[in-house]
């Protein structure tokens, strides 16, 4: 008998592939699910409309994040070469007119802050690092990043039911279904 | 060009009177042999996992060799005794250094066309290329970032080249296309890295979760950084994706128009010409495929990636060379069409310089490995010999080299002034240096083989046919291919009113 409490995270089901995956996905959408996901080895096109996703949100920050490169370079380029310190090479002049020289910097500068959005922001919104999760206590669930596909149900949702839930599952076409714990 | 089509065979042949038959294109599998899932896991990761092949010695081992002595001894050498120890002399100041900087961040640019252009292309080919030509592409940056470092003069002043307030109150000329390369190549560096990166996080989980406990599991966690391949996070993963290919597109050819620009914005004859942006682009990915080529070869035979690899994707890549070699013909023709057709003198004395000047024999490698050699690559005989396309595409490694000499060195010997003029010679720490830029190359590259995963495993698994979310209803219900209507039918369908 284990000595530490344990404490239920959910269950895991496998499925043979992804179409498989894929039609069990929409059964447990169409049960009311909110904290559940689908684990394969790839990204299953059409798997967002199957589970009820909607689109990613990231767009928008790398949008504000390429403004703030692109406004960072212009004041960059421009604070430094028209108002603090003028410099007139071969003849440029050191004005508002001296902008067009400064396309190629601000046009690094909105890509490279984009890209730092997209990094950051991607990390955020999929909410890693996490090096430890419940999940990875589940010996069958390492094949996910092979050839096994998955759906985990988390205790934590309100339609949770022991019974009920693995019924669902194994009526989805689940197999090999599992309780997750952690161990508290 | 991505797919070879064939016309299915049932739609030409057989008894087709009275029916009409609407033919459809049949594509050739990118992954050969019906490989499964785990097949393809087992194979990229086995790479990484089992001891390296006798091979991988013999070619790692003299290549850190080389890459010791002559990066890093040379570079000892050149900083103790001073940047004179290389054959730059007044006039050609920019000598081999920055046609080894110019070469070498060329052959960079192969990395993200594949990686990003041909992903906003929707190429599936490139799944199974695009992480070794986007770790290429790091490691070529690396090498580039050495030259002009180095080149500055007093490297421990290079920190002159950022942005940064100092004592002098004086900042860079943000007007010079000098200081639009720093950012341009240091962007490109970094964003390349983000997906290089990024690209890699789910298969580096899968040599995480088939690892045992231990250093390996450890390590390759950390860089997993807890991936656990859920759909809500392959969602954002994708986009993320998108994104990064959508800004690596105009990124990765702005990047050596603003190394052109390093010659175009300038007022040299030879160099003062609006050709040079998409010239050198086209330039960049014909040099950069080359080399793809000329390292994925050998890695494919080494690691038996023949069902990962295929001919398909070595002639796509072969096809792009002759593209690009074809553009990179004209431009050479175009420049030198435009220089007479100007009929400004100094341009024209240029061009005379540099094919019949005392470099004429790096003009005509030029020309030979560029332009003619590739020329081979119209006959599909030549794309499927992989002898003949790794000869070509070595050619093609040495002209690209020769055409940025001849930008350089054919023309800053001979300026405005005939008492400046000079033959220039590059000096034996120029030509260790390069060579061991060569080595660190490969020492890179070999690493990266003996480490990380060399294909990209995650997407490759995502072209094969099962891979589809509907491949069990296709299965339930089989598409032939062939749509059958009689003949009588179809008349009626289109003319309802014709009497029977």
């Amino acid at each position: 008998m284990s000595t530490t409490a344990k404490r239920v995270y959910g269950y895991l089901a496998e499925f043979d592939s992804a179409s498989a995956l894929y039609k069990g996905a929409e059964k447990v959408r169409d049960a009311g699910f909110k904290k559940w996901d689908c684990y394969s080895p790839y990204p299953i096109h059409g798997m967002d409309d199957a589970m009820g996703m909607k689109r990613s949100i990231l767009p928008y920050f790398v949008f504000f994040g390429g403004s703030a490169g692109l406004l960072t370079g212009f004041s960059l380029a421009f604070v430094t070469q028209v108002l603090i310190y003028p410099t007139v090479v071969q003849a440029k002049p050191a004005n508002i007119f001296t902008t067009a020289a400064f396309f190629p910097i601000m046009f690094e500068l909105t890509i490279l802050f984009s890209g730092f959005t997209v990094l950051f922001g991607l990390l955020g919104l999929m909410q890693l690092p996490r090096l430890n999760h419940p999940l990875f206590a589940s010996r069958q669930f390492a094949r996910s990043t092979d050839d096994g596909f998955f759906i985990a149900v988390e205790a934590r949702d309100a339609n949770f039911n022991p019974e009920e839930t693995k019924a669902l599952l194994e009526d989805a076409g689940g197999k090999n279904i599992e309780l997750v714990q952690e161990e508290d | 060009m991505a797919q070879q089509a064939k016309t299915n065979q049932a739609a030409v042949s057989g008894d087709t009177q009275g029916e009409v038959i609407l033919p459809v294109m049949e594509r050739e599998k990118l992954i050969l042999n019906g490989r499964s899932y785990n097949w393809i896991t087992e194979r990229i990761c086995g790479i990484v996992e089992k001891p390296q092949p006798l091979i991988w010695w013999l070619l790692f081992i003299p290549s850190a060799i080389i890459a010791l002595v002559g990066v890093v001894g040379g570079l000892t050498y050149l900083v103790s005794t001073g940047v004179g120890v290389w054959g730059n002399t007044n006039r050609t100041m920019w000598g081999w250094p920055i046609v080894n900087f110019v070469f070498w961040i060329g052959i960079g640019h192969a990395g993200t066309l594949i990686s990003a252009i041909l992903f906003l292309t929707r190429q599936n080919w490139r799944t199974s290329i695009n992480r070794a030509a986007e770790a290429m592409t790091i490691f070529a940056v690396c090498c580039a970032g050495i030259f002009p470092a180095f080149h500055v003069g007093r490297v421990w002043m290079a920190w002159f080249l950022a942005p940064i307030p100092n004592a002098n109150a004086i900042w860079q000329n943000f007007k010079s296309p000098l200081l639009w390369d720093v950012f341009a190549v240091s962007t490109y560096f970094t964003i390349s890295l983000i997906f290089w990166y990024l690209g890699m996080v789910p298969d580096l989980a899968t040599i995480r979760d088939r690892a045992r406990p231990g250093l390996r599991k450890f390590l390759y966690g950390i860089f997993a950084l807890g991936w656990r391949g859920g759909n809500r996070q392959w969602s954002h993963y994708e986009m993320a994706y998108l994104l990064l290919a959508a800004l690596s597109t105009p990124l990765v050819l702005s990047v050596h128009s603003i190394v052109s620009f390093d010659f175009a914005t300038s007022t040299v004859p030879g160099w003062h010409t609006t050709i040079f942006p998409p010239y050198f682009v086209a330039g960049a990915i014909f040099g950069g495929f080359a080399m793809v080529i000329t390292i994925m070869v050998p890695a494919r035979s080494i690691y038996g990636l023949h069902d990962v690899i295929t001919m398909k994707h070595i002639e796509n890549m072969s096809k792009i060379i002759l593209a690009t070699g074809t553009i990179v013909g004209y431009a050479y023709i175009m420049e030198l069409f435009v220089a007479f057709y100007g009929g400004a003198k100094y341009e024209i004395e240029a061009f005379k310089l540099r094919i019949m000047g005392p470099y004429w024999w790096a003009y005509v490698a030029m020309m030979f490995c560029n332009v003619i050699a590739p020329q081979a690559f119209w006959f599909k005989k030549c794309r499927e010999n992989l002898w003949i396309v790794m000869f070509i595409c070595m050619l093609v490694n040495i002209g690209m080299w020769f055409e940025r000499f001849v930008i350089i060195v054919t023309t800053l010997p001979r300026m405005w002034i005939p008492a400046d003029w000079k033959y220039y010679e590059a000096s034996p720490v120029d030509i260790i240096t390069f060579v061991g830029t060569i080595g660190m190359f490969l020492t890179l590259f070999l690493l990266f083989l003996r480490f990380l995963p060399c294909v990209n495993i995650a997407e490759v698994k995502w072209t094969l046919l099962e891979s589809d979310a509907h491949f069990d209803d296709k299965k339930a219900h089989p598409d032939k291919g062939v749509d059958k209507v009689s003949a009588y039918q179809f008349e009626l369908d289109e003319n309802p009113n014709v009497e029977c």
